[in-house]
């Protein structure tokens, strides 16, 4: 099999091989297989059909309709309509599996859990629609095809038919010896490639509904449920850094400071001259500077600044100590998710590093709003602009952990600046 | 004897409270109680009426600033009284804010390490309390790092002075560490404030108003 194979039958039908394919066969194996399971439903249907023809056709001439007729047209109408949703999910499961023979693209049916929901999702009734197509329209399409055909055989026939007594009418003309009748056969043969790739439209148009209606719904949920998910997945391992920062900070720092103070005090007991005091210095110093690893752990964890100074004032941290000076305006009215703040600082921390590093701006202002229920943070300097994402994975970074919690980074950078990095964070509770 | 210097410590671990209230004792702090949360501190202060607060500043009930804003408050109310606050880390709004408290003397912002170094941590609470400043030299340094007014007009070894002024060194103690005569450290703190263009009333205070201008040039 190579690549280049087509993988349905539309596909197959624009190839220039068509007819010397499988997939003509395969169209064909389908229309067979389609005429049973069409026939049942138009009989089906012509329960419903028929009163409601009578009817109809009693209105149309001006003729009372009979009590009973409606009657009987309710019944049946609320029957059909009471069983259809039942009868179709079998229908669906069949044709879906049945499809497979003129499309080798995978397609996974709705979920549709339980009786109710036959009646209550869209998905449900989109699998009475196809039944009602099946076995209403596709009768109607297959029954003119076959007139075509029919005439076609009758066409290629013309020469044997036309020997005996009687003249034989071939479509629009008659012929009464098979001589006359050659050419109409030879034009009939002519037709049968025409004839193979209709049947081909045909099916493939009946494919292509049956996929539409059969197939999972083309709308969005699947994608927001994915985006949600990757949203939960983020916070809880926010929900984790913030844990595990707690407990080094509450448990293992202050002992460790602890055991740092106990050191330095034996330090003083012990004599310098002592055996011990030069391992206890050692001890000491390493104790030391294991302190200072820690913190720069920890701090990797999570900005400390965060969880003592709120959003606010880590950010105005930030900008103390920024290398041009740098105006912060927050204006938030209402708390701010943890993983949005922790979102939001590190926008911050690296847009204005980015003003140091690229722009050279002589002033910055960070702006912090919350106009409704998002989180809008502004960066913006004086510099010289002309800020590409595509020239530092800086600006790339800070939009995949935009995007890790559903915001999004707009930016503005005309070259000769200014350069404005505008984030909106959405504040979900 | 000079007379004992009363403290009052908040932190809200265990074990370092212990060390702590050790290590004090045994350089002559009178710990007049040792409390865990800012509620705590608050009423130890202002039941105790110690000259000396040493405090955490993350504490509960909140566990953010707590501490820090405790004691903020303490100095409105008291402004001799003398505070240390120790942090995990750096932070120099911590710093700015403490000593905007007052007068900006009996200040001190230490990181959590200075207490490994015992009797240089004990040196430094003496000078608080006695009218000092001491700003922790990684927070110095922190801001020594930011090329900006009204610093810009100081020549680097006057911005080095500063930084040991701010960490509360005497002229001596700098000349000492800078391996240069007293007279020359004094001619630079005399030029810094200078050109930092503070009032020449009482030497001390100016000091404490230098490396006041020094931690706000941070904004």
């Amino acid at each position: 099999m190579t690549l280049d194979e087509p993988r349905h039958l539309a596909e197959a039908l624009r190839r220039p091989r068509y007819l010397i394919s499988a997939w003509p066969w395969r169209a064909l194996a389908y229309a067979v297989t389609t005429v049973p399971l069409s026939g049942v439903l138009a009989v089906g249907l012509s329960v419903v059909g028929a009163p409601l023809l009578a009817v109809v056709t009693a209105a149309q001439r001006g003729r009372p309709v009979a009590l009973p007729l409606v009657a009987v047209l309710t019944v049946v109408a609320l029957a059909a309509l009471a069983v259809a949703p039942l009868a179709s999910a079998p229908l669906a499961v069949v044709e879906r599996w049945r499809l497979g023979v003129v499309d080798g693209r995978p397609l996974p049916g709705p979920r549709v859990r339980g009786l109710a929901a036959r009646y209550t999702t869209a998905a449900g009734w989109r699998e009475v629609a196809y039944a009602a197509w099946l076995g209403g329209v596709v009768p109607l399409a297959y029954g003119m095809f076959a007139l075509l055909v029919l005439l076609d055989v009758t066409l290629v026939a013309g020469p044997w038919l036309a020997g005996g007594a009687e003249r034989i009418v071939l479509v629009w003309t008659t012929v009464d010896t098979p001589g006359a009748a050659v050419p109409y056969a030879v034009a009939g043969l002519l037709a049968v490639p025409g004839l193979g790739y209709l049947a081909g439209l045909l099916v493939a148009g009946q494919a292509a509904v049956a996929r539409r209606l059969l197939g999972a719904p083309p709308d969005g949920t699947a994608l927001r449920e994915v985006t949600r998910s990757r949203a939960r997945l983020v916070g809880a391992y926010e929900a984790e850094r913030r844990r595990i920062e707690r407990d080094v900070h509450d448990g293992a720092q202050p002992r460790l400071t602890s055991l740092t103070l106990q050191l330095g005090l034996a330090r003083l007991d012990v004599p310098e001259d002592s055996p011990a005091a030069k391992p206890l210095a050692v001890a000491h110093e390493q104790a030391k500077e294991l302190m200072v690893t820690l913190r720069g752990i920890v701090q990797g964890i999570r900005p400390q600044q965060l969880t003592e100074l709120g959003l606010a004032g880590a950010v105005r941290e930030l900008a103390a100590q920024a290398t041009v000076p740098v105006t912060v305006r927050a204006d938030l009215t209402r708390p701010v998710p943890e993983l949005v703040e922790t979102t939001a600082w590190y926008v911050v921390s690296e847009a204005l590093g980015n003003v140091a590093r690229h722009a050279g701006a002589s002033r910055a202002e960070v702006r912090l709003t919350l106009p409704d229920r998002r989180l809008v943070v502004e960066v913006e300097d004086d510099g010289r602009g002309g800020a590409d994402p595509a020239l530092g994975t800086g600006l790339t970074g800070l939009a995949d952990r935009v995007a890790a919690v559903d915001g999004r980074l707009l930016l503005a950078s005309p070259p000769g600046g200014p350069t404005l990095v505008r984030v909106e964070l959405p504040c979900r509770p | 004897m000079p007379p004992v210097t009363r403290v009052v410590l908040a932190e809200d671990e265990v074990l370092l409270r212990e060390g702590l209230v050790g290590l004090l004792t045994r350089f002559g702090f009178a710990v007049v109680a040792a409390v865990g949360t800012a509620p705590a501190l608050l009423d130890a202060v202002r039941t105790h009426r110690p000259e000396l607060l040493v405090t955490d500043i993350r504490m509960p009930p909140e566990h953010r600033d707590d501490g820090l804003r405790a004691a903020v408050a303490l100095r409105t109310e008291r402004p001799d009284l003398a505070v240390v606050v120790l942090s995990q880390h750096v932070q120099s709004g911590y710093a700015a804010a403490l000593l905007d408290s007052g007068d900006g003397r009996r200040v001190g912002y230490l990181l959590k390490d200075r207490v490994a170094d015992v009797a240089e941590f004990a040196d430094t609470l003496r000078r608080v309390a006695a009218g000092g400043t001491a700003v922790d030299p990684d927070v110095v340094r922190h801001l020594l790092r930011r090329p900006r007014d009204p610093l810009a007009a100081l020549s680097p070894r006057e911005r080095e002075v500063l930084a040991l002024v701010a960490e509360g060194h005497s002229n001596g103690a700098i000349a000492a560490r800078l391996h240069v005569t007293e007279a020359a450290v004094g001619k630079h703190v005399g030029n810094i404030l200078t050109k930092l263009d503070l009032p020449p009333n009482d030497d001390t205070n100016r000091r404490v108003l230098a490396v006041l201008t020094y931690l706000r040039s941070g904004g």
